[in-house]
């Protein structure tokens, strides 16, 4: 069984976003890039199935610019066996890029898409639910748990106030939350093999999808700033503030 | 003419908030609001939400393929209604966030997640990177797919008169996807994202059993009990008490961060409360730079001595 693991390029982790002075977008100019955590995630997923004997092959893709080269390096020094890089210079939405995916799944036919519950970048959260759809498989989101048997996956998902656990028939989309699985580092070795696996290149044009714009960005702005406050001496100044001043209890 | 669905969520026999927020978010656009209960056994909640001011009329889907919300079921349904509509929304949680990308995509239509404003029909405001910018977004598509943020809109209210309520037929059941079971955490405290006051607990919690002194104080204030992601990676606090980025964004009119040294990630997702109190012992963590209060002590003595002293 073939699973397809997507992967987004994004400003990395630990980087804070600043908005650009005239609020046309983030201004990611000599700014660390990296694999979009959830993602990371799901490669992990993907790869432990392999490992499991469950999975035989798993294909990372990512779409974008020919810099989505080193996500798709990561993600096989990670584990994944080939990569798959939809190559566009164009700004994508996520109705798009699920559209792109499709047109992969079509060729590639896997039986699990695995993709982060959101990137952290444009925080859409929408691009695997999109996939399902178009592809009219079923879904899971927001995984903290998979466990396949028998032409099916049960997927426990992060709900509010609990968890839900799903049964769906193959094939099946599955995005992944943050307690799925703690992603393991490359290691030096694993990133020397990850050079020589392959990564085909397909133009996005050749896929037949119309990319014309669905929505257009006004500007961005600066979050309205929060002004610190004042330091209390102790517990009793607090609750005293909290009483008189505040009038919150 | 604008005419906007709002996919109502209910549990426990009642409309969630967050639809309430969202009713409210479906006001500032104008046109007529109706709104979609899908359920079983579900007349009461018809009922209710026939009672929110600013709602025209209820749909009322009641069949045994709503007793959970299934993505599939739920898109199916909504998609076979929207086309008479302009907008279709609900609230950013995460039955929403599940359901609604599929509905946008099997109407050919972008989404619009998580809007925070409504700046004209088709424009919304809505935060991206964590929240260290606020887009401005045009959607183009003829019917706009929306997810509200709940924190970011008033509860529309109860109405004088009751809107009519009509039954739809229900759509298609999914063939390919169950449901098997749930584990939801139950408590006595109010939900995170309908508390009026929330403690939280960071990664200076050191451990899972610290949290209880939180217990502690959130019960004398009648207050749910958040975590940091921080908190949550490290075991000490179930995963939906997540509050930031990948987790709950709140607003409650109190919110009091322990041990917490407020990360991006944590900030956005708490950072439009009303009043924040900050209690970490070091005097350096950035939490101090949005909290409206500060003390700076150790977690240990001040928390337990908080509650004592409420």
């Amino acid at each position: 069984m073939k699973a397809l693991v997507a992967v987004k390029r994004v400003i990395d982790y630990n980087v804070k976003a600043r908005v650009k002075s005239d609020g046309t977008g983030i201004d990611l100019a000599g700014v660390k890039m990296s694999m979009n955590p959830f993602d990371e995630i799901a490669v992990e997923e993907a790869v432990r199935l392999k490992e499991a004997g469950v999975v035989t092959e798993v294909v990372a893709v990512s779409i974008g610019v020919p810099a989505c080269q080193e996500t798709l390096r990561t993600a096989m020094a990670l584990g994944a066996d080939r990569g798959v890089l939809i190559e566009t210079a164009a700004e994508i939405e996520p109705l798009h890029v699920a559209k792109l995916l499709k047109a992969l799944v079509d060729t590639e036919q896997p039986q699990l898409v695995f993709l982060g519950k959101q990137a952290i970048d444009d925080d859409a959260g929408q691009t695997g639910q999109m996939l399902a759809a178009l592809l009219r498989w079923p879904q899971a989101t927001f995984a903290s748990k998979v466990t396949l048997a028998g032409g099916a996956v049960e997927v426990t998902r992060e709900v509010d106030g609990g968890l839900e656990t799903l049964a769906l028939d193959l094939p099946a989309v599955v995005t992944v939350d943050l307690r799925l699985n703690s992603p393991r580092y490359a290691t030096l070795p694993n990133i020397m093999k990850a050079k020589k696996k392959p990564i085909d290149t397909i133009a996005a044009a050749s896929l037949g999808v119309d990319l014309a714009p669905r929505t257009q960005l006004l500007k961005i702005s600066e979050p309205k700033a929060r002004a610190g406050g004042v330091k209390v001496p102790d517990v009793a100044a607090l609750t005293s503030k909290l009483k008189t001043e505040a009038k919150v209890i | 003419m604008t005419s906007i669905l709002v996919v109502a969520e209910h549990g426990d026999g009642a409309i969630k908030g967050a639809t309430r927020a969202a009713v409210t978010a479906a006001s500032g656009i104008g046109g007529e609001v109706h709104v979609l209960v899908a359920g079983q056994g579900c007349s009461a909640v018809a009922a209710e939400a026939a009672k929110i001011a600013g709602v025209a009329k209820v749909l009322v889907a009641d069949a045994s393929d709503y007793a959970h919300p299934l993505a599939e079921n739920l898109a199916d349904l909504v998609v076979g209604l929207a086309r008479g509509y302009s907008h279709v929304l609900a609230g950013a949680t995460a039955v929403g966030k599940n359901f609604m990308p599929r509905v946008a995509a099997l109407l050919d239509v972008a989404q619009v997640s998580d809007i925070t404003a409504v700046v004209a029909a088709d424009t919304f405001v809505r935060p991206i990177y964590a929240g260290n910018g606020m887009a401005t977004v045009k959607a183009l598509d003829a019917i706009k797919v929306v997810t509200v943020r709940g924190a970011a809109f008033d509860r529309a209210g109860a109405a004088h008169e009751a809107a009519p309520i009509e039954t739809v037929p229900a759509g298609p059941a999914s063939a390919t996807s169950r449901f098997v079971s749930q584990a939801l955490t139950r408590s006595e405290r109010p939900e995170l994202t309908a508390a009026r006051v929330i403690v939280s607990g960071g990664r200076g919690m050191g451990s899972g059993e610290s949290f209880q002194l939180l217990d502690a104080l959130a019960d004398k204030l009648g207050a749910a009990v958040g975590a940091s992601r921080a908190a949550v990676d490290a075991g000490f606090a179930p995963n939906d008490y997540q509050v930031g980025q990948t987790g709950k964004i709140v607003a409650p009119e109190l919110y009091i961060a322990v041990g917490i040294s407020g990360a991006i990630q944590h900030l956005a997702g708490m950072k439009d409360s009303k009043l924040i109190v900050a209690i970490n012992k070091d005097p350096e963590a950035p939490i101090f730079g949005v909290a409206d209060y500060g003390l700076v002590a150790d977690l240990f003595q001040a928390v337990p001595e908080m509650s004592a002293s409420l």
